[in-house]
């Protein structure tokens, strides 16, 4: 272990690990490249890919984020952005849950389908994708539906729950989940012009108050579809939210909900 | 004046697609003893399209009953992902 410390000291650039330098250990050691920077992370290297992380996220915080665990459901729009945005901030582990595969209704907002993936499971093509930015990244993927009956199961280890769903009935059952799991879960839906984010710990029961009133499976997306813009705004948000509970910084919208209207440009929060 | 003939007057904000083809931000007055519900039907907002409800800023029930100077706040469901 010494040996490998000096060598990632050695071919260090001051505190940067460049990949070249990783695939140059790599060579000379049995590690993985996961193991490799959470090792690097550990002595106070960081993996040069979060170079521009570093003003913002300090070394220690990206060791955090290294070692997180994050559930994502539902791999379609917000999914595909958030599971990207994950990856590329540092979160070392990603579950990703979506039975569905591409079609051509997803091409205006999901930013994995394209004329190659059409047709293809989504859960399989996210996982590509993640590795392409960051292989430092373990992902599993679920190409299974998120149930209340699967759900322990599915988030066994995780810290944060992201919801990504197309459905209410099912983030009511993910918020029932979480709160059997004991796992703060951040919400985020969209339709038209519209979106909304709102983080739940165990006890809030926040999604039981934002949909108290609801019948039937879908929202007003039902009628005002999703726009392609409206979708990575929400997801991005989610994606602050996470950061921040791994992290321990900052304010969140716990026991909140950030209610986006882009038509009239209006934003506003409310508090439960 | 008689407590059945009061009338109240509610600051009603509509959010999202409720203000399509309606209004932002109106003042209106009701019945003393309206509740939430009595707006929704009232305003012939549509039943199945107000799922989040707030007075004053926090977060209530349709049977909610408001009172003179109230705001009522009123969101549509979103379930997109």
């Amino acid at each position: 272990m010494k040996k490998f410390i000096d060598a990632l000291k050695n071919y260090a650039e001051g505190d940067l690990l460049p990949l070249e330098a990783e695939r140059i250990i790599a060579e000379e050691s049995d590690l993985t490249i996961a193991e490799m920077e959470d090792a690097a992370l550990c002595i106070g290297i960081l993996p040069a890919r979060y170079a521009r992380n570093r003003n913002t996220i300090s070394i220690a915080e990206q060791r955090i984020l290294f070692q997180s665990s994050v559930a994502v459901v539902g791999c379609g729009g917000l999914g595909g952005y958030i599971i990207e945005e994950l990856a590329r901030i540092g979160v070392g582990h990603i579950t990703v849950i979506d039975p569905d595969s591409f079609e051509e209704h997803n091409l205006n907002r999901q930013i994995n389908s394209d004329m190659d993936t059409l047709g293809r499971i989504k859960v399989t093509v996210v996982s590509e994708r993640v590795l392409k930015i960051n292989p430092a990244v373990t992902i599993l993927p679920l190409a299974e539906p998120f149930t209340i009956k699967n759900g322990a199961r599915q988030f066994a280890d995780i810290q944060v729950v992201a919801d990504a769903l197309d459905s209410i009935p099912r983030r009511l059952e993910l918020a029932e989940v979480c709160e059997k799991c004991g796992i703060p879960m951040v919400h985020g839906s969209v339709g038209g012009w519209y979106g909304q984010v709102a983080t739940q710990f165990p006890g809030e029961n926040t999604l039981q108050k934002i949909y108290s009133r609801y019948s039937g499976e879908r929202g007003i997306e039902k009628d005002l579809g999703n726009l392609s813009f409206v979708v990575p705004l929400i997801a991005s948000i989610e994606v602050s939210e996470i950061v921040k509970i791994l992290l321990g910084v900052g304010s969140t919208l716990r026991g909140k909900m950030l209610s986006l209207n882009l038509l009239d440009m209006e934003f506003t929060e409310i508090s439960f | 004046m008689s407590v059945s003939s009061a009338k109240i007057k509610i600051f009603l904000k509509l959010f999202a697609s409720l203000r399509l083809d309606r209004f932002d931000t109106a003042y209106r007055e009701y019945d003393s003893g309206t509740s939430v519900a009595g707006v929704i039907r009232i305003e012939g907002l549509p039943e199945k399209e107000v799922t989040l409800m707030l007075v004053n800023g926090r977060h209530v029930e349709c049977d909610h009953t408001l009172a003179d100077g109230d705001t009522l706040a009123l969101f549509p469901p979103l379930g997109g992902g």
